[in-house]
């Protein structure tokens, strides 16, 4: 027990240091603003990526529209921010964050309640679908109303996230996915992924399971769009295309399905990666990025098909009661921190 | 009226031509259980050699095509072999995103100047468009060509799936992999062949796609690869003749959209079909429904 809780200290410690750590850099110039944009990146993909956690990972809902959620909160929050807040507005600033996951979570409780009746591949068909349709909506969405900007892309929308509002929302995210998972209902959910037919006959109201676990799913991808929105000033709607969705897709699968860890770690490692190749790769090999991204892509799942942390979580974010009962059983090893 | 059967029939063109694509994705998405991402990509290959052939080393078309097929055969069964074999007893998303891997692969690694290039690039046929006027409607020969290339391919299938050793080695692979390995079959090779099978069907799909809508780039795979599966889905996956139901109705509907409603929509509202179908038969038109296993 003892060492549990210093487990959990040494979580928020490490928590303050890091931000400490980038706070420190930001001030001595190390940091540019180049790599802060980045790591904002990073921790907005964070976010998204918990989202199709609580949805595939744990729930084994498998869904390819994951960017249009994403895309839905980016435009919901940017507009209304756009037309009518200011710049540093922060009060305004939480409507629209609350706005944009309001409009992805009813959005997702809408597609959900008939789509999420179909099984792994089909799933994943129909949401790429939605998908698409959404996509195609935002590429005419300036016809219906013209400051959405359409297939041009909108700006304008004021950028009021800054990096410590972002490392705020990210920590609150993680921790929200974490008291979920480990809550009765996140349970639930891990039992509809073992075996639904299973599950249902335990008593478990699977569709309800599935929908709740979608829409706060989507909620966070929207919650991920509404702060890219404030923090990158032009949004396109090639951004948030299917493409998009397999990054979500690539950084659950590759941090291990089930683990919020590998999530997390994976997100930023993924986007860092990206970024950080332009640099090793200098000029001449920039046309390479894509093909070492495959490749690097293609190596790893054939190295670790069952993603890097496996379902393992750090000691830290599972609860004390779980990890003593947990103990006895020594069925699952956790990474210690 | 005619203008309507005009669209018809090119909606007739566009589908046959998803269905060359879909029957791949079908036999693959069969016989092993899983989303080939990277046959879209397959196809922009076999487009490009075509192109190459026919366009640049002075090829008589036929040659063309056939130096497509065994190209693109050959990087069928490669990729089965590097990306998909060592996953066979992995999870089924650990072979997806293979997949998907390989799908990124094939596209950024041909936008390379040394391969084929990032720019698109304007495909001069190699004989003249002919328009024909049959009862008010226009046919060109490029459509029959599509038209007659198509059914001998599909009958070819046909015969390959129901009448040869190989098509029954497939069929039992379907079924179940052990059991048929248990029976002596050599599941490695039939799913090879299935990859070369499948990969040669979006090679002449893609020579015939550059001949009939003359602009190539590497990353043309992408979508009639999306629509050509989303056809597979439509149709009943694995389903060979549900293949080219869920094609022909895919073209249809997209080049009706385009005609009569908004180009822009086309997309929508096929995917839109899609999603309406799957939810009142989610295996697809001709699919049968399983009941659930406990």
């Amino acid at each position: 027990m003892a060492q549990k809780k210093s487990a959990t200290w040494l979580l928020l410690l490490g928590t303050v240091a890091f931000y400490a750590l980038i706070k420190v850099l930001q001030l001595s110039g190390l940091m540019n603003d180049y790599w802060q944009r980045v790591l904002d990146q990073a921790l907005i993909a964070t976010i998204g990526a918990l989202g199709l956690s609580i949805i595939y990972g744990f729930t084994g809902q498998f869904s390819l529209g994951h960017a249009a959620f994403y895309g839905l909160g980016a435009y919901s929050a940017g507009l209304l921010d756009k037309l009518y807040g200011s710049a540093d507005n922060y009060l305004f600033l939480a409507i629209s964050l609350l706005l944009g996951m309001l409009v992805a979570g009813l959005l997702a409780l809408l597609v959900g309640l008939p789509i999420l009746r179909l099984r792994s591949d089909y799933l994943g068909i129909a949401t790429l679908g939605f998908g698409i349709i959404v996509k195609v909506g935002m590429d005419n969405s300036s016809k219906f109303f013209p400051p959405l900007g359409g297939a041009t892309g909108m700006s304008g929308v004021p950028q009021s996230a800054g990096f410590d509002l972002i490392f705020l929302l990210t920590v609150l995210a993680i921790i929200f996915t974490r008291n979920f998972i480990f809550s009765s209902y996140g349970r639930a959910c891990t039992a509809v992924r073992e075996d639904e037919i299973a599950a249902d006959v335990m008593g478990i109201n699977t569709t309800r399971i599935k929908v709740l676990s979608f829409v706060l799913g989507c909620m966070l991808a929207g919650l991920a769009g509404g702060i890219y929105a404030h923090r990158y000033p032009f949004l396109h709607p090639s951004s948030f295309d299917f493409l998009k969705s397999f990054d979500f897709l690539l950084i659950v699968v590759l941090g291990g399905l089930g683990s919020m860890t590998g999530t997390v770690v994976t997100a930023v490692a993924w986007v860092f990666l990206l970024e950080g190749l332009r640099f090793v790769l200098g000029e001449s090999f920039i046309d390479f990025r894509g093909v070492i991204y495959a490749l690097i892509l293609i190596i790893s799942i054939i190295l670790r098909p069952q993603g890097i942390f496996s379902g393992k979580e750090l000691a830290a974010l599972v609860p004390q009661s779980l990890t003593a009962w947990r103990q006895k059983d020594k069925e699952v090893t956790h990474v210690s921190s | 009226m005619e203008h309507v059967l005009d669209q018809i029939i090119n909606g007739l063109q566009l589908g046959l031509m998803y269905a060359l694509i879909a029957l791949g994705y079908t036999m693959v998405y069969g016989v092993v259980k899983l989303i080939n991402f990277a046959h879209g990509d397959v196809f922009m290959v076999g487009a490009f050699i075509g192109y190459f052939g026919f366009q640049h080393w002075g090829l008589p078309l036929p040659v063309a095509i056939v130096n497509a097929v065994v190209v693109c055969a050959i990087l069928g069964v490669t990729i089965e072999r590097i990306a998909y074999r060592p996953l066979r007893y992995a999870p089924k998303i650990a072979a997806l995103i293979s997949a998907l891997g390989v799908s990124l692969f094939l596209e950024y690694f041909g936008s390379l100047k040394f391969v084929f290039g990032p720019n698109f690039r304007v495909v001069q046929r190699p004989f003249e468009e002919v328009r024909w006027e049959v009862f008010g409607v226009t046919i060109t020969n490029i459509q029959v060509m599509i038209a007659v290339v198509v059914v001998l391919m599909l009958l070819a299938l046909q015969f390959i799936v129901y009448r040869t050793k190989i098509g029954m080695a497939m069929r039992t692979v379907s079924v179940d992999h052990n059991a048929a390995r248990l029976m002596g079959v050599n599941v490695d090779n039939t799913i090879s062949i299935t990859f070369a099978i499948g990969s040669a069907f979006a090679a002449v799909g893609g020579v015939l796609y550059a001949i009939a809508y003359p602009q190539i780039h590497p990353f043309m795979g992408i979508m009639p690869g999306l629509k050509a599966f989303t056809a597979a889905v439509l149709g009943g996956i694995g389903i060979i003749p549900g293949a080219v139901l869920g094609a022909i109705i895919m073209g249809q509907v997209e080049t009706l959209t385009s005609a009569f409603l908004s180009s822009q929509l086309r997309d929508a509202i096929a995917f839109f079909i899609l999603i309406l179908v799957l939810l009142i038969r989610p295996s697809g038109i001709l699919g049968k429904n399983e009941p659930d296993k406990v």
